[in-house]
């Protein structure tokens, strides 16, 4: 069955490469994968921003659109960039396959 | 010294339930909870947003289901300490010594922790040097606004906390307002009074910029701020405030001797006890194989962990189970008067 990749490049700047399922969502994808770095404290209920991430800018256009409460959100994570993203909101389908994404030095 | 047959830890549905739950089988609790109000993640995190999943409840928001687990333990008398954060669990011969941050101390045999994701505390700045400047002209909440009196603050973050101290400060301060995008999440009829603030010049507001780097030896004097694209500017200020929300931290948990694993605690599936006899830990905050971080199944743990502080509690005595319907002790108990 065809997986899509997604790429997570930690802090220390290594790069996981994960053969994530679709559906799930690019933080499940971390977190069944023991990928340092994203807490999702509250389990994806965008309540926390405990798995907030930098997608690689070239795929910012081509994610779907933040949904509202996300940007509330971002605006208590750990330093917010223009390409900050919470992975909790990323679900992973085809399109995805080869998505990069930075995880900040830390969470809180 | 308080004295109880169990001491739960968290105000969270599960802690409440638990409450519930030991109340009913005849046992004294107190319970512990870092935040200045009952209902743990429910009411911090999403108060407003709506819930599906609780037994025979349609549909109800985390504020409603704390009100209704509150209401549920209005026969009972329990003793809440909030504004209390547990520093220490110590053993103390056949018991448990608990002390808070605040000097309270608690001598009981069981000990529940229902501490959802840990203790929430506020969201830090994250330039290091603002370590050293914390509660002196850097604070994450307001105890005394006096002395901003005739001062410059710059208050940082775009929810109704942020607003809200910048419109109030602004009547006796020179206040800067700053926040990293153009939209605020605050009420609107709060964004609009900042926006009128700002147009007669009471408050000074910059939008799409971040705290880089606080400026002082002993004495705070100036911090430098990033623009979105990468500009910089110094500005020179007071005191800083930073209004960021609250972020759940383990604490110190981390120390009580406990099998820690992803902070998760370590239990068995009979008494939801952990790897030191007495204590208990339920709720999003425990693990073993099967486990769902689902609010139901807090509460079935927090019931099976009440049983299980009755022998501790009560050594002499035997536990006899018994439903609520048809008990004459438990109705009592629930102050139900006649059949």
């Amino acid at each position: 069955m065809f997986m899509p990749k997604i790429t997570y490049i930690t802090h220390d700047n290594k790069n996981h490469t994960i053969d994530v399922q679709n559906g799930l969502t690019v933080m499940e994808g971390a977190v069944q994968n023991d990928i340092p770095g994203i807490d999702a404290d509250c389990g994806g209920g965008m309540a926390c921003a405990t798995c907030h991430v930098y997608v690689k800018e070239d795929w910012l256009n081509k994610l779907p659109k933040k949904e509202d409460g996300e940007e509330d959100m971002l605006d208590m994570a750990f330093e917010p960039k223009t390409n900050s993203r919470l992975s909790c909101q990323l679900v992973v389908s085809d399109e995805l396959d080869g998505l990069i994404v930075n995880i900040p030095s830390k969470q809180a | 010294m308080n004295k109880t047959d169990a001491l739960i830890i968290g105000a969270g549905p599960t802690g409440l339930f638990t409450a519930h739950q030991l109340k009913l089988i005849g046992l004294d609790c107190e319970i512990v909870d870092n935040l200045d109000k009952i209902g743990g993640q429910c009411i911090e995190l999403y108060p407003d947003k709506p819930i599906y999943d609780i037994p025979a409840i349609p549909e109800c928001t985390g504020e409603e289901l704390t009100n209704n687990l509150i209401n549920q333990l209005k026969p009972f008398d329990i003793k809440f300490h909030l504004n209390e954060r547990v520093e220490e669990v110590k053993k103390d011969k056949d018991k448990w010594l608990v002390k808070t941050n605040n000097g309270k101390t608690f001598l009981t045999p069981n000990v529940i922790i229902a501490g959802g994701v840990g203790s929430f505390e506020p969201r830090k700045f994250s330039p290091k040097e603002c370590e050293k400047f914390e509660n002196k002209s850097l604070f994450y909440s307001i105890k005394d606004k006096k002395i901003f009196k005739g001062k410059i603050v710059t208050i940082f973050g775009g929810g109704d906390s942020a607003l809200d101290w910048a419109i109030e400060l602004s009547k006796e301060s020179n206040v800067n307002l700053i926040h990293r995008r153009d939209e605020f999440r605050g009420a609107q009829a709060t964004i609009d009074k900042v926006h009128a603030l700002e147009k007669v010049g009471k408050i000074n507001l910059l939008t799409k910029y971040q705290m880089s780097k606080v400026n002082g030896s002993e004495k705070l004097e100036s911090i430098d701020l990033k623009h979105d694209n990468e500009e910089t500017k110094n500005l020179k200020t007071d005191y800083i405030l930073g209004f960021f929300g609250l972020i759940m931290q383990l604490g110190p948990i981390a120390n009580w001797g406990l099998n820690i694993d992803k902070k998760t605690i370590s239990v068995d599936t009979e008494k939801f006890e952990t790897n030191q006899k007495g204590i208990y830990a339920v709720g999003d905050i425990c693990t073993y194989p099967g486990k769902l971080k689902l609010i139901l199944s807090g509460f079935h743990e927090g019931a099976l962990a009440a049983r299980a502080c009755f022998k501790l509690a009560r050594p002499n005595e035997k536990y006899r189970f018994e439903f609520t319907t048809s008990s004459k002790i438990i109705k009592d108990r629930l102050g139900i008067k006649g059949d």
